[in-house]
């Protein structure tokens, strides 16, 4: 009994539960954001291929002189393809962040965090802050390019509606990436998502416009996730002729991949 | 001794029922199956605050899981467990317990201090992020990421996380798995100069000089259950005796207990168990005084006892068998 005062009225004393306060917000505060997104950019792999290639991409595909400047709705074509680059960044962006759960479960982080004040809901959201705000520097990078290559022509107001559109809506897939980073607690998520979103660019027509392909594959791509969302992303700048089959097919998306991660982050808080 | 009636005999100062003084943990009729695997299989358990209790049993004993129902990272398949007088979830949120948990629970890619720094942000009344680097001693490696640390540099960044909520209660399982004896001598020397202030620490570990050297009482653990519980000393006499058995119909407890060196006596049906200093005595006593027939006297030296204990190796388990008091 070396070292054990046997006080107990001080320790029921120290014990008063309001002398113990619970951190706001269930713990969710914009200091732990900053920490994941430091965290996210000190990743070379994820700096590269949210921040680095949408940029490339963009180089690559859309200041080609043959139509780059041809006529696309409000403005031209190299500002059509900056968007869809732009979005290509911010989905990966997001679909990273929320894919972060995979590697902070296999590392036994998340058992960590369990033994701290910090809700599984704050949790998830500042997992969604942060997939917003590397989202936010996919979207910034691939505008600022665009900007500097004086290219990528349209009204000031296109620039910021198409921007905010492409910013929150990438949001689906962070709620793809915790869905895919709870399925799969493995290192090499990341890739699995990679490829995901190759594929779903391309359904979406993000890479190659959809009229190039053939009848039944152009059918098939409306159903992809990335569809909706491209087309919503560009009508600012394309406008005429609103499909509410766009809305449609991004609400159902998003549906499923929230119903999936909640379903597994349910499943994984359970264990508790 | 063992999670039952006896349990505070020959420890008074542990304040066993001393009404009124809230528990720092207790477990009550306590099991946990993880499917047809019964971790944790009935458990009886009363840490008095300012206690330092070791945990001692072999790898799969249920230390771990006993601390997993103890911080709510488990929900108890049978029975109750409080700490503070509050179920395990609602005193973590309290900051009130913390642990330092085996292995693993450390971004490799977060430097030592952002590590901190997350977890401070947590505990809003909790201590300063640089007072617990310096108390765990890593202080000087805060800008090193976390991957590039040492297991022992990692472990210390594990306690100083546990000490941010300035917690009543601190876990450590296996703490010093992996240390090198300095890195243990140290970590040991952090831990006991940070208890001097009256923190009640319960640790696992598989080690008897770790459990003796630092702890007030020790829990022996073995497959799923408590099969002692007492100061070092007392858990040491217990595994230094004879057990003489007996098959007696009516034994006359009294007399036997009082026989020399006799510390506890057991009816098991028409068996009786008697467990002692002097066998001889006691194997006496019953062929001559009793009808006593089928007398056996078994015996398990300290280092049998823990080897068999730490090794967890069935026959020698099978020999302690006989000596369990349910």
């Amino acid at each position: 009994m070396s070292g054990s005062p046997q006080l107990p009225g001080a320790s029921t004393a120290s014990l008063d539960p309001q002398a113990r306060s619970v951190p706001p917000l269930g713990g969710f505060s914009p200091g732990l954001v900053a920490i994941e997104l430091r965290r996210l950019l000190r990743n070379r792999r994820t700096v590269i291929f949210t921040l680095v290639v949408p940029v490339l991409f963009f180089l690559l595909f859309g200041l080609n002189s043959a139509y780059a400047t041809n006529r696309v709705g409000d403005g031209n074509e190299s500002a059509f393809i900056m968007i869809s680059m732009a979005l290509y960044g911010a989905v990966l962006a997001t679909a990273s962040g929320g894919a972060m759960v995979s590697v902070e479960r296999l590392q036994g982080w998340s058992r960590q965090l369990r033994i701290t004040p910090l809700q599984p809901v704050a949790y998830i959201a500042i997992k969604m802050a942060t997939s917003l705000a590397l989202g936010l520097l996919a979207v910034v990078a691939v505008f600022a390019v665009g900007v500097l290559t004086h290219k990528p022509a349209m009204p000031l107001g296109t620039w910021l509606a198409s921007g905010m559109a492409l910013w929150l809506g990438s949001l689906l897939f962070a709620a793809f990436g915790l869905f895919v980073g709870y399925l799969l607690p493995s290192e090499n998520v990341m890739q699995i998502i990679g490829f995901s979103l190759m594929l779903f660019s391309f359904g979406g027509g993000l890479f190659i416009p959809l009229s190039q392909f053939s009848h039944p594959l152009r059918v098939l791509a409306t159903f992809t996730p990335l569809y909706g969302l491209n087309q919503l992303v560009h009508y600012p700048l394309v406008q005429g002729g609103f499909h509410w089959s766009w809305v449609a097919n991004l609400v159902v998306w998003l549906v499923l991949f929230v119903a999936g991660a909640a379903w597994r982050f349910r499943k994984d808080t359970a264990r508790v | 001794m063992a999670g039952g009636d006896g349990a505070g005999k020959g420890s008074p100062g542990r304040g066993h029922g001393t009404g009124g003084c809230v528990a720092a943990v207790e477990l009550v009729g306590v099991e946990k199956h993880y499917g047809s695997v019964q971790a944790v299989r009935g458990v009886d358990l009363r840490i008095e605050p300012g206690e330092v209790v070791a945990f001692l049993g072999p790898n799969g004993a249920g230390k771990t899981t006993t601390m997993d129902l103890v911080l709510g990272l488990a929900a108890p398949t049978r029975g109750q467990v409080s700490v503070f007088g509050m179920p395990p979830r609602e005193a973590v949120r309290r900051g009130l317990v913390s642990a330092v948990l085996q292995s693993g629970g450390l971004l490799k890619d977060l430097t030592v201090a952002e590590t901190v720094a997350y977890t401070a942000r947590l505990f809003p009344s909790g201590r300063a992020p640089e007072e617990v680097l310096e108390r765990a001693g890593i202080a000087a490696i805060a800008g090193r990421l976390v991957g590039k640390c040492s297991g022992g540099e990692q472990q210390r960044l594990r306690f100083a996380m546990a000490l941010l909520p300035d917690p009543k209660l601190l876990l450590l399982d296996e703490p010093t798995q992996g240390m090198d004896v300095e890195g243990r001598r140290s970590f040991w020397a952090a831990i006991r100069q940070d208890t001097a202030a009256g923190r009640t620490v319960v640790f696992a570990t598989h080690y008897l000089e770790e459990a003796d050297s630092y702890a007030d009482r020790v829990v022996l653990v073995r497959r799923g259950r408590i099969v002692a519980d007492g100061t070092a000393a007392e858990v040491k006499a217990l595994a230094a005796g004879r057990t003489v058995r007996a098959t007696l119909a009516e034994p006359d407890v009294a007399t036997l207990r009082v026989l020399p060196g006799v510390d506890r006596v057991e009816v098991r049906g028409s068996t009786v168990l008697v467990h002692g200093t002097d066998s001889d005595a006691v194997a006496r006593y019953l062929l001559t005084r009793t009808p006593a027939k089928d007398l056996e006297i078994t015996a398990l030296g300290l280092e049998e006892a823990f080897v068999a204990l730490t090794g967890d190796d069935q026959e020698a388990l099978g020999t302690g068998e006989g000596r369990r008091r349910r």
